[in-house]
């Protein structure tokens, strides 16, 4: 993938100013994955209150990619039912990015996808 | 450097490919190397001319086959001087090779309570087998840690590390990721001075491509490495060990070519190295691999090593220029093979460009390098790193290419504003 295409001005500017980086003290619900292949790891914590998710924080450590992912993803579930929230997957993650990956490194994009997952069937 | 490099570049076809319409800078040698023509064309005739299996036809195409997988196995001992050909066994890569001896001669040997040493800096290919040997049997793994400078501490550790309890030591000899070149000979005659019976075995999966290599002369029980990255196909390696030990070791694998005489209830096996070779090998991949060591004895390991010597002073230096780029391994030259891993750091020294990212910039100029863990994720924790980026050389690499890279990590730093 050249570049140019990945590495967008809203990409570049959300890693600068990421939003929702950070722990909750008393999360509901809480998983952390490491992608095996290069040790990118995301922590993601949710705080849900009357069925909708209140409060959403990620962190972590890895490339722009799985972390600009998990902070745009956490912006998204906010708000939003468990149930509304099952519903995202990769096509919505990839529009949030504005990026075409290849296959290397969609896996450092849908990490925090991965993560939610893993999250909401524990 | 080479004095015929654009000649053995134009022997290496996928060197002229373009990438995103520039011309391919490949630095990604430690992961595995290219194919020159005579290895491709090597694999492509003995398909074209002589493909049948080995040691079971009586007819022609059988006999040629079977001529030409032993005789790549001569030739594979002539170049690595492993003494008698039988003492070279084909498996699939380095780490089939090392799995072989934990399962075949591991299983047997180490006892519960009996430890095994190894070291901070190995690939996982020489770690997980012997965590799954330590977790079945009950043993303890125990490893030589590294100094400051990514060399191993060998000579202030190893008379504590070596007890009465010591079975195997099995080390890299060169660093996949560090670059260090071990100084092996010397490793095997403290261990043996500190306990004569200890088993040592080498993972030369990084010095064979790049060094010299004579293992009859290194003194060490078993020697592992794998042809792709020594400029042969994939899917081909090779175990050596001695020959007493390979006599006495029960098979690995059970099934046809490794087998003298099959009863309903019992077997006897053959003899070695086709005891440890069961059902059809990938007999292409032999030739081919011995078609590699023709070439690079044909250019000399010497001149091989001293031309990546040369690029790797050439790399170290233009790096060290780059501000806020740090270089992870041993100063010296004469200690490194062609591997330079780095990371960008901020003023605190914290990573500032993630290497995945930087690779990706990176592979839009059409240069490969690779980023990450680098399969020795125990390593980077010493290094207190999670990731870095990687260059790491061959025969056919120029000082040109190396030129490529400051530039492109300079444009690198610039989008992600480290």
């Amino acid at each position: 993938m050249p570049e140019n295409s990945l590495y967008r001005e809203v990409l570049l500017e959300r890693l600068a100013n990421p939003v929702n980086q950070g722990s909750i003290k008393d999360p509901d619900i809480e998983a952390r994955l490491v992608n095996p292949l290069c040790g990118d790891e995301v922590l993601l914590q949710i705080k849900v209150k009357d069925g909708q998710i209140e409060q959403a924080k990620y962190s972590g450590n890895g490339c722009a990619l799985s972390q600009v992912s998990a902070s745009f993803l956490t912006e998204e579930i906010i708000g939003k039912t468990i149930g509304e929230v099952k519903k995202i997957n990769e096509d919505d993650i990839l529009k949030m990015l504005g990026a075409n990956l290849g296959p290397s490194r969609l896996k450092c994009a849908l990490l925090s996808l991965q993560v939610l997952k893993k999250a909401l069937n524990d | 450097m080479l004095e015929n490099i654009e000649k053995i570049r134009s022997d290496f076809p996928i060197l002229g490919r373009q990438i995103y319409g520039k011309k391919l800078v490949y630095f990604d040698n430690a992961a595995t190397s290219q194919k020159p023509k005579a290895v491709i064309e090597a694999i492509a005739d003995y398909y074209r001319t002589s493909n049948a299996n080995v040691h079971r036809g009586v007819h022609k195409l059988s006999e040629e086959a079977t001529e030409g997988y032993e005789a790549a196995r001569k030739r594979v001992a002539n170049f690595v001087n492993a003494g008698d050909a039988r003492q070279i066994i084909f498996t699939r890569n380095a780490t089939e090779a090392i799995n072989l001896v934990a399962y075949a001669w591991g299983r047997k040997n180490i006892k519960k309570g009996e430890e095994i040493l190894l070291t901070e800096m190995e690939h996982h290919s020489n770690l997980v087998p012997w965590q799954i040997l330590a977790a079945e049997v009950g043993a303890k793994l125990k490893f030589i840690p590294i100094d400051e400078n990514g060399e191993l501490s060998w000579r202030k550790s190893l008379h504590k590390l070596v007890t009465n309890k010591t079975k195997l030591a099995a080390l890299t000899h060169v660093s996949n990721v560090l670059g260090t070149i071990n100084p092996v000979k010397e490793i095997i005659e403290d261990i043996r001075n500190l306990k004569s019976d200890v088993r040592i075995l080498i993972d030369g999966a990084q010095a064979v491509p790049h060094l010299p290599v004579s293992i009859q002369t290194l003194g060490c029980d078993f020697y592992v490495f794998t042809g792709h990255k020594m400029l042969g196909p994939t899917g081909i390696g090779v175990l050596w060990a001695r020959k007493d030990l390979l006599e006495e070791m029960p098979p690995f694998l059970g099934g046809g070519d490794m087998i003298l005489e099959v009863g309903f209830e019992k077997s006897t096996y053959n003899y070695i190295p086709w005891k440890f070779e069961a059902g059809t090998p990938h007999i292409a991949g032999a030739i081919g691999l011995a078609a590699a060591c023709d070439y690079l004895a044909k250019v000399g390991m010497k001149k091989v090593r001293e031309h990546e010597q040369e690029l790797t002073a050439y790399a170290q230096k233009a790096l060290s220029e780059i501000k806020n780029l740090v270089i992870y391994g041993p100063k010296k030259l004469e200690k490194r093979a062609g591997v330079i891993s780095f990371n960008i750091v901020d003023k605190k020294g914290k990573v500032a460009i993630h290497p995945h990212d930087l690779a990706s910039i990176l592979d839009g100029e059409g240069i490969a390098l690779r980023s990450g863990h680098h399969c020795a994720q125990p390593l980077m924790k010493v290094l207190g790193i999670n990731a870095a980026a990687r260059a790491s050389f061959a025969l056919y690499n120029t000082k040109e290419e190396i030129d490529r890279l400051r530039p492109a990590i300079e444009k690198a730093k610039e989008i992600m504003r480290a």
